[in-house]
C-alpha cells in the first residue's frame, strides 16, 4: 500500500442476489484529495460509500483505510471518518444540540456545548441549536449532517451527496467549506456527486463510475482538459463539408453531421483554430462553434442510459 | 464504551412520548383499581364469597392493601407486555425505520455493544415500569387500606398470614421482571428483524396470544411441549402465594423465560452483526 493513500478500494464486489451493485471496483484516495466520486444515479455510489463505512459487508475484494484494512480495524477507522451516508437523517424527537452530544459521545469525546454550538455555527445552524430536528427542512438536516461529519475532527471525509436539497447559497457554501476544510485543514474528501460540474469545481481527483465499475480515474485537470473536445461546427454546405474533410486529416475525427448542419469533430483544444481555417479556406461558410467536453458528454451519456 | 451507549439509550427511551405511555397506563389504571375497591371492595368480596360464607364463618375484613396488590398484579400484568412491546419493539426497528442505523453504525462502537446496550435499556426500562406498578400498586394500597390477612381463592382456598406476605409480593415482583423481561426480549429479537416499529409490537402480542390458545389445548403433542411456551410461564409469579411454594415449578418457569431471554438476545446479536444496513 502507497503510504500516502488514505482510502484502497481493490476488486470490490458487492451483490444483492443477481444483481451487481459494485463489481470489481479498484480506487486510490490520496492523503489531501478531494476525490470525487462520480456516476449517475444507481450507479453504486451509495453502496461503495456503505460498505466504507462499514454498514454493508462486501460479497468480495478489499478496503484499506489510513493502510489498514477495514475488516479487522473497523474502530480505529471508523474514528479517523467523519461520514454523511445518503440522507441526512437524525433522532427528530431530539434537538440539534443533543443529536451533536449523542454523535460526540459515540466517538468518545464529550463535547462542551461551546463546541457544539461552534460546529453548528460552521454549518449556520447556531440559532436553531436548541429547536427539534422535525422542525428543520431538508437543507438544514443536510447542514447538521455536515456539522456531524466534522465534529471529532476527522481526518477524512466521507460525504455522499452533500448538496442536496440546499438552496444555490448553501450549495456554494459548502463548497467553500470543502475547499477551507482541505486548504485550512488538510483534510481528505472523498466526494460522491451525480454532478460533474459539481465535482469539477472542488475535486483534484476522480473517477466515475457506472454499472458498480469504475470507468474513468485520474486528476481532475487531466481528464477534463486531456483535449477531449467535441467541436460543434454550424456550417452553411454539409455535402461539400463531407467531401472536403473525408480527405483531410481531420477525417478520423469526425464524430458525425446532423440533420441541422453541424458536423461534430473531437478535437484538441490546440486545433479548434486550425480546423477552423481548414473549413474556410475550402469555401465552407461557419455560423458559429460550440464545444463540449467529451467527458462532460460520456457522464451525460451514462446518465441518459 | 457500553455505558456510555447504555446513557445514551436510556436518555433516548426517556425523550420519546412513547415511553412514558405504559407509565402513564398505569399511574391511571391503579388508582382506579383502588377508587373502586375503596367504594365497592365490601360489596365486591362478599359477592364474590356469598358461596363460601354458607360454610364458613369470616370475621373482620380481608379487603386491604395486600388484597388490592394482588389483584392489581392480577389485572395489570395481563396488560404489561403490550406497555413492554411500546418500547423494546422499537429499540432497534426504530433506528432503522428513523435512518439512524446509518449515524449509529458509522461510529467506532461495535455492533455488538450497541445491541447489548438496547437490550440493557429496553430491560431497565421493563424494571422500572414494574417497580413503578409495585410502588402504586403496593405502596399506595398499603397506604390507603392498610395491611391484613390475604385471601385467595383459585383451585383452593389460601390464605396467608400477615406477617408472611411481604416477601412473597417481594418475589412475585421479581418474578413479574422476569416474565416481562421475556416479552421485551421477544419484542427487541422481531425489533431486529423488521424494519418498522409497529410489525415487532403486533408480532410479539401475535405470539402471546397463539402461544396463550396452544398453551390451552390438551391434545396430542401439543401436551407434552406445550411447558415449553413461555407464555404458560408468564404467570408463574402466582406461585409465590400458594401455602407452600413450589420451587421447582418456579425454578422450571425461571429456566424456560429465562432461556427465551437469553435466546431472543442471541438472534438479535446475529442478525445486527450480520445485517446489511441498506435503510
Amino acid at each position: 500500500m502507497d503510504r500516502n493513500s488514505i482510502i484502497e478500494i481493490r476488486s470490490l464486489c458487492k451483490s444483492f442476489g443477481q444483481f451487481k451493485a459494485v463489481y470489481n471496483l479498484d480506487l486510490t484516495v490520496n492523503k489531501g484529495d478531494i476525490y470525487g466520486f462520480l456516476g449517475p444515479n444507481g450507479a453504486g455510489k451509495s453502496t461503495t460509500i456503505r460498505m466504507l463505512m462499514s454498514l454493508i459487508t462486501p460479497t468480495s475484494g478489499s478496503i484499506s483505510v489510513f493502510g489498514k484494512p477495514l475488516t479487522t480495524h473497523r474502530n480505529h477507522i471508523l474514528a479517523g471518518i467523519g461520514a454523511i451516508v445518503e440522507k441526512p437523517d437524525f433522532y427528530l424527537y431530539l434537538t440539534a444540540e443533543e443529536n451533536l452530544r449523542i454523535l460526540g459521545k459515540l466517538n468518545s469525546i464529550d463535547l462542551s456545548s461551546k463546541q457544539i454550538h461552534r460546529s453548528l455555527d460552521q454549518v449556520g445552524l447556531l440559532d436553531r441549536a436548541n429547536s427539534k430536528v422535525k422542525t428543520f427542512s431538508y437543507g438544514m438536516k443536510q447542514r447538521l449532517g455536515i456539522a456531524q461529519a466534522l465534529l471529532h475532527d476527522p481526518e477524512l471525509i466521507v460525504l455522499d451527496e452533500p448538496t442536496n436539497g440546499l438552496d444555490p447559497v448553501g450549495v456554494k457554501e459548502i463548497r467553500e467549506l470543502i475547499l477551507k476544510l482541505r486548504t485550512e485543514q488538510q483534510k481528505t474528501i472523498f466526494l460522491s456527486s451525480h454532478i460533474l460540474p459539481e465535482v469539477e469545481l472542488i475535486a483534484n481527483r476522480m473517477v466515475i463510475i457506472n454499472k458498480g465499475t469504475a470507468v474513468i480515474e485520474g486528476s481532475v485537470s487531466e481528464l477534463l482538459n486531456s483535449g477531449m473536445l467535441t467541436v460543434n461546427f454550424s456550417i452553411d454546405d454539409a455535402e461539400k463539408a463531407k467531401t472536403v474533410l473525408k480527405e483531410s486529416q481531420f477525417a478520423s475525427s469526425v464524430l458525425g453531421f446532423s440533420a441541422d448542419s453541424n458536423v461534430h469533430i473531437k478535437l484538441s483544444k490546440e486545433r479548434i483554430a486550425e480546423c477552423t481555417s481548414f473549413l474556410v479556406d475550402h469555401g465552407i461558410g461557419i455560423d458559429g462553434i460550440s464545444s463540449t467536453r467529451s467527458l462532460e458528454e460520456y457522464f451525460l451519456s451514462i446518465t441518459r442510459s | 464504551m457500553f455505558f456510555t451507549v447504555l446513557s445514551i439509550e436510556l436518555s433516548k427511551i426517556f425523550s420519546k412520548g412513547r415511553s412514558y405511555i405504559g407509565f402513564g397506563a398505569i399511574t391511571i389504571l391503579v388508582p382506579i383499581v383502588q377508587a373502586a375497591m375503596y367504594s365497592e371492595g365490601e360489596a365486591y368480596f362478599s359477592l364474590f364469597t356469598q358461596g363460601l360464607q354458607q360454610q364458613f364463618s369470616f370475621t373482620g375484613t380481608f379487603l386491604n392493601g395486600y388484597l388490592i396488590a394482588f389483584v392489581v398484579l392480577q389485572s395489570l400484568l395481563v396488560h404489561v407486555p403490550l406497555l413492554v412491546t411500546l418500547v423494546a419493539g422499537d429499540m432497534l426497528a426504530g433506528e432503522a425505520t428513523g435512518g439512524t442505523y446509518r449515524l449509529l453504525f458509522t461510529r467506532p462502537v461495535s455492533r455488538h455493544t450497541v445491541v447489548l446496550a438496547k437490550y440493557s435499556a429496553a430491560l431497565l426500562y421493563t424494571i422500572g415500569l414494574i417497580a413503578w406498578m409495585s410502588l402504586l400498586s403496593m405502596g399506595m394500597s398499603l397506604l390507603i387500606f392498610g395491611s391484613g390477612e390475604l385471601f385467595i381463592v383459585s383451585s383452593s382456598i389460601t390464605v396467608l398470614q400477615k406477617d408472611d406476605i411481604l416477601w412473597r409480593f417481594g418475589y412475585a415482583y421479581l418474578f413479574g421482571i422476569l416474565s416481562m423481561s421475556t416479552v421485551a426480549s421477544i419484542a427487541f429479537m422481531f425489533s431486529a428483524l423488521v424494519e418498522n416499529s409497529i410489525g415487532p409490537i403486533a408480532m410479539t402480542m401475535a405470539i402471546i396470544i397463539v402461544f396463550t390458545i396452544i398453551s390451552a389445548l390438551d391434545a396430542g403433542f401439543i401436551k407434552d411441549v406445550k411447558y415449553l411456551l413461555f407464555t404458560n410461564h408468564l404467570i408463574s409469579w402466582r406461585l409465590f402465594f400458594e401455602e407452600t411454594v413450589p420451587v421447582d415449578r418456579i425454578l422450571l418457569s425461571t429456566w424456560v423465560l429465562g432461556g427465551h431471554s437469553i435466546a431472543s438476545l442471541f438472534v438479535s446479536l446475529f442478525v445486527i452483526t450480520k445485517k446489511d444496513i441498506l435503510s
